[in-house]
């Protein structure tokens, strides 16, 4: 009998270690899916920018922690369309062991990838998608989103410039998830604001002239025209309402996302004097400074946008959760992502909410004029810092289903 | 919506702008159909290297706009001889689909090795002094810029028709593509004629890259945007109709104007609405002839 219970015993302990062994990390690989758009109008601001972000992430991470499982890097492009995203991410899911996706500019696909990543149990953290709705009515327990969000752009830009006199306001919205949602939220807090909306024009993603669109703003006579677009789109309006002399007429211009890059190809000229949103700059400190110079290094001379920033933290992050819990577990590392705050090394104190938005400061910036410049990259001065707990829709208001 | 007769004015002007770019493209990509019978789909990634060119000029060498205006089209020009040398030369004998999947396929080369080099975002190019500023017309303001384009292209693109429609140059080309053995035997050399016929055609595609560099973003998928849309416009009007793509041209630039305003959202479809209409009611195109 007492032989018998022994044996019994080390079956079950046996049995028991099987379990744990299962619900550790699958092949002993993490495998990180850089889902971006690899060749169009965003490929500046994610992009291959992005993939290698990730992989120094993995580097630093490996050099520090020396973790037990491997770590792979693979990178997709979704060309902008969410069929082409959501067949990627069902692939890497179902076929190639993929644990994670990060980046994925373009709200549309990223909101086609959340709703995947629930459905398998993955992770998903989005660095480059921008519709609030991802931690709203659609918020999920698999996905973060983590630089910044149209609630945060529209509430940063849109108050700030109410409060300086720009009280009407017209808007120039890509015709998508992403602009609508921008437009929502930035005349949410224009009229919150005390300013008011006088009209609209929704123009098709991708569109290589404005000026039909500049001349109903200008008609409009708003004091202030906003741009609810992004990459290709932003510069091409930029450019052409320089051009109509939309800014020397009286109205000013707010770009409600503006990246780095884009700057860089209007040029300070055009660019001058534009005010925006944004959660990183890489001349803000020491740290900032020392990895963009050297992801700088790794990208032709550039520097990075604010979602690359994000996606080399949000890798940092993921591996340091799936460490903490030894498990790859797509639900459970989000889990453990929001467990405690933590110091994001280029955000700063950061922690993430319980309906997946990560939070932190966000900073209120202007374009410097040619003469302020000292030279390539050398382009925002810093207005006002939004501190983390103003900069993000509250979260009683974002209708997301996780809080009760 | 009211109408207002101001608005509607602007946007037939800016109708007319745009139109000029899809006239100068389509008129390059009918003459290269037109004699060569190929069907040039790199013209998108010329268009895209007139205006790099442009900015390389502007950044190594110091040559601005007007220098770029005459060079540029030099440039690809030469670029476009050694392309119909080393490759098109050898394709004249096949099926179409050769040619087009050959275009095809160094378009996608070019604008890849661009959008490794030098991203996505674009660079900047900024508009010559002289042409800044604007006229205020009472209904709309006109930048200089735009109403030198529009002057620009309709004078390159009438000049190129008469040529090709009324010269004996251009009647040398038209015969050599009916029979060329016949004109090959009254002593012209028509390779060579074919040749620069197509270099000619890259040139208008780098000219209009030029055009465009001050005032759309300089990016290596500016081309292949914009090459879609010329493209039905090529259909719409006829393939290989010098004229027809003129005409198409600026008249699909003021309806896409007229479409911006009264149902923004469907700019971006309405050329393709109206080709569609016209391939079924006139398959040979607008001005083409069976």
């Amino acid at each position: 009998m007492r032989f018998k219970l022994k044996h019994l015993a080390a079956a079950a302990a046996l049995a028991f270690a099987a379990g744990t062994a299962q619900a550790q990390i699958s092949g002993n690989l993490v495998k990180i899916g850089v889902l971006s758009d690899m060749s169009s109008l965003y490929a500046d601001i994610g992009g291959p920018g992005s993939l290698s972000a990730a992989k120094m992430a993995v580097e630093d991470f490996e050099k520090a922690h020396h973790p037990k499982f491997k770590i792979e890097v693979v990178g997709g492009d979704h060309l902008n369309k969410p069929d082409v995203g959501s067949q990627i991410a069902r692939k890497w899911y179902d076929e190639e062991g993929v644990d994670v996706i990060v980046d994925t500019p373009n709200s549309g696909v990223a909101l086609a990838v959340s709703q995947i990543t629930k459905e398998k149990n993955k992770a998903f953290i989005g660095s480059g998608p921008g519709s609030s709705d991802l931690t709203g009515t659609k918020c999920s327990p698999n996905t973060i989103h983590w630089v910044y969000d149209t609630w945060m752009l529209a509430n940063g830009t849109g108050t700030a410039l109410v409060k300086h006199g720009g009280t009407s306001w017209f808007f120039i919205t890509a015709d998508y998830a992403f602009g609508h949602a921008l437009e929502r939220d930035t005349a949410n807090a224009v009229k919150k604001a005390g300013g008011q909306v006088l009209g609209d024009v929704k123009v098709p993603l991708n569109t290589q002239d404005f000026s039909s669109f500049l001349l109903q703003a200008q008609a409009s006579k708003a004091k202030i025209i906003g741009l609810a677009n992004a990459g290709g789109d932003t510069i091409n309006s930029i450019k052409q309402a320089s051009e109509f002399g939309i800014v020397k007429g009286g109205q000013n211009l707010a770009g409600l996302l503006v990246f780095i890059s884009d700057i860089h190809g209007i040029g300070l000229e055009k660019a001058q004097g534009l005010i925006l949103t944004a959660n990183f700059y890489w001349d803000m400190n020491d740290k900032t400074r020392a990895w963009s110079k050297r992801w700088s290094a790794l990208n032709n001379n550039k520097m990075p946008t604010m979602v690359q920033a994000g996606v080399y933290t949000s890798v940092l992050e993921y591996l340091a959760a799936v460490s903490a819990i030894d498990s790859d577990d797509g639900g459970k590392v989000i889990a453990q992502m929001k467990k405690k705050p933590f110091v994001d090394p280029l955000f700063g104190k950061s922690y993430v909410r319980e309906d997946g938005r990560n939070v932190h400061d966000a900073y209120l910036f202007q374009v410097k004029t040619p003469a302020e410049s000292k030279g390539p990259y050398d382009y925002y001065k810093l207005l006002a810092t939004i501190p983390a707990e103003e900069a993000f829709r509250p979260l009683k208001d974002g209708g997301c289903p996780l809080v009760k | 919506m009211g109408i207002s007769v101001p608005a509607l004015m602007g946007q037939l002007l800016i109708g007319l702008i745009n139109g000029s770019f899809y006239a100068l493209l389509s008129l390059g990509l009918a003459v290269i159909f037109g004699l060569l019978n190929i069907i040039n789909f790199t013209h998108g990634a010329q268009y895209m290297l007139g205006a790099f060119v442009a900015y390389f000029l502007l950044q190594k060498a110091g040559l601005g706009y007007w220098w770029a205006l005459l060079l540029v089209p030099l440039v690809l020009a030469v670029f476009g001889v050694l392309i119909e040398r080393l490759m098109l030369k050898h394709l004249y004998k096949l099926d179409h689909l050769y040619g087009l999947l050959l275009t095809f396929g160094l378009a996608l080369i070019v604008e890849g090795v661009f959008t490794n080099q030098f991203g996505s975002a674009g660079l900047p190019y900024s508009m010559p002094e002289k042409l800044t500023g604007g006229y205020n017309l009472g209904f709309m303001f006109l930048p200089t810029y735009r109403a030198w384009v529009i002057v620009a292209s309709l004078a390159i693109c009438l000049g190129t028709w008469f040529v090709i429609e009324r010269t004996k140059l251009g009647s040398y080309l038209r015969a050599a593509t009916e029979n060329p053995p016949l004109v090959q035997a009254f002593g012209v050399n028509v390779p060579r004629m074919i040749t620069l016929t197509y270099g000619f055609g890259v040139a208008l595609a780098g000219l209009a890259g030029v055009f465009a560099a001050p005032i759309y973003q300089v990016s290596p998928q500016m081309g292949s945007s914009l090459i879609i849309v010329v493209f039905a416009v090529v259909v719409i009007g006829g393939m290989g109709s010098i004229m027809g793509s003129i005409v198409t041209g600026f008249a699909l630039g003021i309806i896409e104007g007229l479409t911006k305003y009264f149902y923004p959202e469907a700019s971006s479809t309405v050329i393709f609405v109206i080709m569609a209409i016209v391939l079924m009611v006139r398959p040979q195109g607008l001005f083409g002839q069976r």
